[in-house]
């Protein structure tokens, strides 16, 4: 397994040209190209703050206000995991082809997917940067050194999950449905469009259970709430865990790994 | 010498895909069956106790019908799957030409697409950029190399996955039935390619149904049926094992074929057209063909003749009363119902004076000067003035074999002459 892991970095330059040719050819043939890594988000932002500034404004505290600057912090990370989960798991499937035909090592695959939607999570950054030049949010240099931490720790998260996601989809294709459904969930079971602040003690208890509440609410603390990040505790813990959680996925993708050329 | 692939005693046992093993996650985590779920349910064994060794420098040729393992073996040999049981030791840099272009992406640029091709094939950028010119060339993609992939003809698709994976300059060249992906001047160009290959010292592992390219290029050979080896060795012995094996088999689907046809045909009128090739079987049965069987130059029954060997038509008749007044006719249609020769006893100027009870009447043709093909036959017994006792129309199929390729439907015996400032290469 180790060995397997060590031969991933011989490949680093397969993955670079993988998650290069994945964004080239995402938005090949569209108008607007490269566009949509910045419109997307945009869009997705401005449906939220119609909702909930709009239709039922006053419905969180006004520590998070501006809401629509509160939001997008959680949001485009959001999209990363959740976009990477989506894409890594049926990875192996759409990618038989290559797997059946080619030797090479599969969880480049789901990686590549985790790393080309990490790729989009930083295109957004810039219009995250503007939104905070806007409202003169000007977060603390000493917090911002966290910033890569929780990219790292969120990347590793990822990681883990899409290869056994990814592993297990090649045997069981009605994860796919699965996963849909259980994204949505996860989605308000963090607090992305409300606060971590407003959830009542229960309520509390059960999202401290859910590893990206943690990473959210990071990223919330580092680029929004004023002050000294006061969750890198926890973060550190779900740092801990996620690699914990991705050495587990390595092994059980590698435990199926034979099993791939003749199932997909 | 070393040998560059070795092979030892290699099975590779494939699941079939059963109900069970579609079970849902749900289910399989209740009863906690996923370890085994994934385990095979019914095995299908895809190759058998297989070995064999291809020492470094020489083409070795895997030959066999369809869905007898070659590929599996390929596939063992690139390390794409493991055997289940035995063991595949390969040195060397491999390239396996299995499928080409299996990585391409169809949106991106044939340019792209080569830099992310070779980096899967085990090139490094640097190494694709000083091939890159060389590989377009060889594509004869030229102008297209910055258009989208998904623009490009089948051929041209092929074309390019073929010049990505013969310039990774792999120590061990593993091909899979592709040497059919251009026209003519690009398939010369790919055996040019390998001729070079082979002149360098590099390894080749050939899977084929081409046999004429086995005995051309391979140094050795292994034919196998069923995921066994059942023949190893000189190219041609293994050859002709394969082929003695086909043609046995093509003679007994040809005898079901004839039996089946045999079988059904039921008595009816003559048709009016008589050079319409619709099977069938009328006459009035006063003299009855109680058996058609074809005989090959040992005196054995066969369905499968060699063109300009020589075959026996034998009939088995029965007139169950006397008669004085037949004759006995043969006619042979290929495939496309062309009537390639007819004749009757009348024709032949023989003149019928009695038949009685059981008989056998044999046509024995010297030279059977057809070329390769599939034909059927007549088979008549008449009054000398045509009226029908019993016709069989074209309810006999035998396959005649060949090993030239000449077109047409007669293959006469012939040879060429030349001057002397005419001249051919020895």
């Amino acid at each position: 397994m180790f060995s397997n892991l060590a031969n991933l970095i011989r490949y680093r330059g397969l993955i670079q040209s993988l998650v290069a040719r994945e964004l080239k050819a995402r938005y090949r043939g569209s108008a607007l190209g490269f566009l949509w890594s910045f419109i997307n988000p945009l869009l997705l932002l401005s449906i939220y703050s119609f909702v909930f500034a709009v239709v039922i404004p006053g419905l969180h505290t006004k520590d998070i206000e501006p809401y629509a600057l509160f939001m997008f912090c959680g949001i485009l990370p959001w999209t990363w995991f959740s976009s990477s989960l989506l894409e890594s798991s049926s990875s192996l499937i759409a990618g038989g082809n290559l797997i059946k035909k080619v030797l090479f090592p599969a969880e480049i695959l789901p990686i590549t997917s985790v790393l080309a939607n990490m790729v989009h999570f930083f295109l957004g950054l810039p219009i995250l940067i503007a939104f905070l030049i806007y409202f003169r949010r000007w977060p603390d240099p000493l917090d911002l050194v966290w910033f890569p931490v929780v990219v790292f720790v969120q990347f590793v998260f990822s990681t883990a999950l899409a290869l056994i996601f990814s592993a297990l989809m090649v045997h069981f294709r009605d994860l796919r449905d699965i996963l849909s459904n259980v994204l949505t969930l996860w989605f308000f079971s963090t607090p992305i469009i409300y606060s971590m602040r407003e959830a009542p003690g229960l309520g509390k208890r059960v999202l401290d259970l859910n590893p990206m509440t943690h990473l959210i609410v990071s990223y919330q603390e580092i680029l929004f709430f004023p002050g000294a990040i006061g969750h890198w505790k926890w973060l550190l813990a779900i740092g801990a865990a996620s690699i914990l959680l991705f050495l587990a996925g390595y092994w059980v993708f590698d435990r199926l790994r034979d099993s791939f050329a003749e199932s997909v | 010498m070393t040998p560059a692939i070795e092979l030892n005693h290699v099975s590779k046992v494939y699941r079939k895909y059963s109900g069970r093993h579609f079970a849902t996650l749900k289910s399989a985590l209740l009863q906690r069956s996923i370890l085994r779920d994934l385990r095979p349910g019914e095995a299908f064994p895809a190759l058998t106790d297989v070995s064999f060794a291809v020492p470094k420098g020489s083409t070795f040729g895997v030959v066999g019908r369809n869905g007898s393992g070659k590929s599996t073996a390929l596939k063992l040999v690139a390390g794409i799957s493991k055997p289940t049981s035995g063991s595949v030791i390969v040195e060397g840099r491999i390239s396996a030409l299995i499928e080409l272009g299996a990585g391409f992406h169809p949106e991106i640029s044939g340019r792209e697409n080569v830099f992310i091709n070779g980096i899967m094939l085990g090139l490094t950028k640097r190494e694709i950029q000083n091939r890159f010119d060389d590989i377009v060339e060889f594509a004869e993609l030229r102008d297209f190399i910055d258009a989208p992939v998904k623009t490009y003809s089948s051929g041209m698709y092929m074309r390019l996955g073929f010049a990505v994976a013969i310039n990774v300059d792999p120590d061990v060249l593993l091909i899979d039935e592709v040497l059919a992906v251009g026209d003519e001047g690009f398939t010369h160009k790919c055996l040019d390619k390998f001729g070079e290959f082979r002149r360098r010292g590099k390894t080749i592992l050939l899977v084929t149904h081409s046999l004429p390219l086995v005995e051309r290029f391979c140094d050795e050979a292994i034919w196998l049926d069923g995921g066994r080896a059942l023949a190893h060795g000189d190219p041609k012995r293994v050859i002709d094992a394969y082929l003695t094996e086909v043609e046995e088999g093509e003679g007994r689907h040809l005898a079901a074929t004839t039996a089946k046809a045999v079988e059904t045909a039921v008595t009816e009128t003559a048709p009016a057209n008589m050079f319409e090739a619709v099977e069938g079987r009328w006459g009035s049965r006063e003299v009855e063909i109680t058996g058609v069987t074809l005989v090959d130059r040992d005196g054995q029954p066969s369905f499968v003749f060699h063109a300009g060997d020589p075959m026996s038509i034998t009939l088995a008749v029965r007139a169950a009363t006397p008669v004085d007044d037949f004759a006995f006719g043969i006619g042979v249609f290929n495939a496309d119902g062309v009537c390639c020769f007819g004749t009757n006893t009348e024709i032949d100027a023989l003149q019928s004076e009695q038949l009685s009870g059981d008989g056998e009447v044999t046509f024995a043709i010297d030279s059977l000067d057809l070329v390769e093909g599939t034909y059927k036959l007549d088979a008549a017994v008449h009054k000398r003035d045509g009226v029908p006792y019993d016709y069989h129309r074209l309810l006999y199929t035998f396959r005649v074999k060949s090993r030239t390729h000449d077109v047409g439907v007669y293959s006469p015996r012939h040879r060429w002459r030349f001057s002397p400032n005419v001249r051919f290469k020895p």
